[in-house]
């Protein structure tokens, strides 16, 4: 069969809906149209029910005890944003002091960053070099003054795994509320509230094969209930967490598409790590000179392979592929002409990190395109090293990094 | 990023790839920008010390689709140029003929500084052997 381009390998940026979760989603944009919040008639009801039945699927998919623990955001960085500040502020009068880490999402680190500009302190941690922190770092950082840890299940850029249970159990401990922005993990590695001891987490449908523009927060009621003050003001919708009115074709949704996950996420990681492992395979026996950024098993993302391609610039590897949708932690590739802070924050080279590509394998993948994109990597990663100065120095055996290089 | 054609097309078959003898006294070399930039070109030409005509020009070059452009672009335009018209050469033209924008700017700087740095290269060494032979 011949294959189809382009190639989507780009998971951990956002997935497609499955066929599934959309059919379950049309009636609501026309005949189940109603405002959850109307309660005077059938279409509200209606409505609301819906919503109702998706708070449950997405409350069983990460072993929530109720489902009042599901507040419906805009997405995960609303959610973030959400728990954070939400915290921070109820908190305000028992301690001003923030643990996270480097290597967060930007919705986490900058919602940090504007707390720090009204009075709170903030303890970044740095990840050991495959990315995940150490739980007795965590317990270190703590202080009296800590309400609040967060930490993310799975990293985005490395898909390294935290041990968010170990962490948990410390937080417990001390009473401090625990955040965990799950968004890449959630529906694809093993997460549950309650045993992992997590008090707040961040959740998006798109990264689930479920619609854009909904995720939510989960806000435990129970041992310990935790308090937020609300960002949103308004109609007092979501139990006063988040005004507005609810998206419920798109909540619809999600529930499906957590219920899915419920069903099927183990068949689907056990897959994916064997779809990776073959991409793997492919690039290591004909490659030299190429590093895996992140945790190895069973410490990562079944679908995430970030690999630094020594002496090949990372954006001009993604224009040499680009029939194959992946995405690089090369500066080029943002603004702001600096790499990944992620890579730099576990110490990989800078020059590495140039060279990086995030390979992100989701569901729809095949084997097929596994095969392609593993030839055509090994074949344009030759290419581009024939017209790279570094590559030529390398093979003669020059060490780079004894070269006085200009800056510019 | 959308790129022009001409980055492409350039990108896709660069013109002049290659390594020139660094030893050659005829041959100058410009090695600039830093691997911790994303950005390293190395630019050699060879010259005809008789009439200062570029007689052939390579690169190799680690860095995104537009360093790539502008290095090969480079080494087409000096081709048959004396020095002092390829040391003339300026950012702002390649920026022209590539449609660069401005996030890539930068990468027809640096092929500006690579063609000067080599021609540098190029004068040193012929002084230096004239000092010798006298």
């Amino acid at each position: 069969m011949a294959i189809r381009l382009p190639i989507y390998m780009d998971y951990a940026a956002t997935t497609p809906c499955d066929p599934r979760v959309v059919e379950t989603m049309l009636p609501y944009f026309t005949e189940k149209f109603g405002n959850a919040a109307s309660r005077s008639h059938g279409f509200g009801w209606e409505a609301e029910e819906a919503v109702e039945y998706a708070r449950t699927q997405i409350a069983n998919l990460i072993g929530a005890k109720s489902d009042k623990e599901i507040v419906f955001t805009s997405g995960a960085t609303e959610a973030d944003n959400l728990a954070i500040k939400g915290v921070a502020n109820f908190y305000r009068n028992k301690g001003d002091h923030i643990i996270t880490c480097k290597t967060e999402h930007k919705a986490v680190l900058d919602t940090c960053k504007r707390l720090e500009r009204t009075g709170f302190r903030v303890t970044y941690l740095t990840p050991a070099k495959d990315g995940r922190v150490a739980p007795d770092d965590v317990k270190r950082a703590l202080t009296d003054k800590t309400i609040l840890v967060s930490l993310m299940l799975a990293n985005n850029e490395i898909g390294s795994l935290h041990p968010i249970r170990e962490i948990g159990a410390i937080t417990r401990e001390a009473g401090v509320v625990f955040h965990c922005d799950a968004v890449q993990g959630v529906g694809k590695v093993d997460f549950d509230v309650e045993s992992m001891n997590v008090d707040l987490a961040s959740i998006s449908a798109h990264k689930m094969y479920g619609p854009k523009g909904v995720g939510a927060l989960y806000v435990r009621r129970n041992k310990p209930r935790v308090r937020l003050v609300a960002e949103m003001d308004g109609g007092g919708h979501e139990r006063g967490n988040r005004s507005g009115t609810l998206n419920t074709a798109s909540i619809v949704g999600f529930g499906k598409a957590a219920a899915l996950a419920s069903l099927e996420w183990r068949e689907d990681a056990q897959r994916l790590m064997r779809l990776r492992q073959r991409l793997r395979q492919k690039l290591w026996s004909e490659l030299e000179e190429i590093f895996l950024n992140g945790a190895d098993d069973p410490y990562r993302l079944p679908g995430n392979l970030n690999v630094s391609f020594a002496f090949v610039e990372g954006e001009a590897m993604m224009m040499a592929i680009k029939d194959v949708a992946v995405s690089s932690g090369s500066a080029c590739t943002s603004a702001s002409l600096e790499p990944s802070y992620v890579l730099r924050a576990l110490g990989v080279d800078t020059e590495l990190a140039h060279s990086s590509i995030r390979f992100g394998l989701g569901k729809f993948n095949t084997e097929e395109e596994v095969d392609y994109v593993g030839d055509l990597v090994v074949q344009q990663t030759k290419r581009l090293r024939e017209m790279s100065p570094l590559y030529e120095m390398h093979q003669e055996g020059i060490d780079l990094s004894t070269i006085r290089w200009a800056a510019h | 990023m959308a790129y022009s054609e001409k980055v492409i097309e350039h990108y896709e078959k660069p013109r002049n790839v290659g390594t020139l003898d660094k030893e050659d006294p005829n041959v100058g070399t410009g090695l600039v920008g830093a691997p911790a930039c994303g950005d390293v070109m190395r630019l050699q030409i060879k010259v005809n010390p008789e009439t200062g005509v570029v007689e052939d020009a390579k690169f190799k070059t680690f860095g995104c689709g537009s360093a790539i452009a502008s290095s090969s672009l480079v080494t087409e335009w000096v081709k048959g140029k004396t020095l002092d018209q390829a040391m003339a050469l300026k950012n702002s033209q390649i920026v022209e003929e590539l449609n660069l924008p401005p996030v890539k700017i930068h990468c027809s700087v640096l092929a500006e500084d690579a063609i000067k740095s080599a021609i540098t290269d190029f004068r040193k060494k012929q002084s230096a052997r004239k000092e010798a032979a006298e």
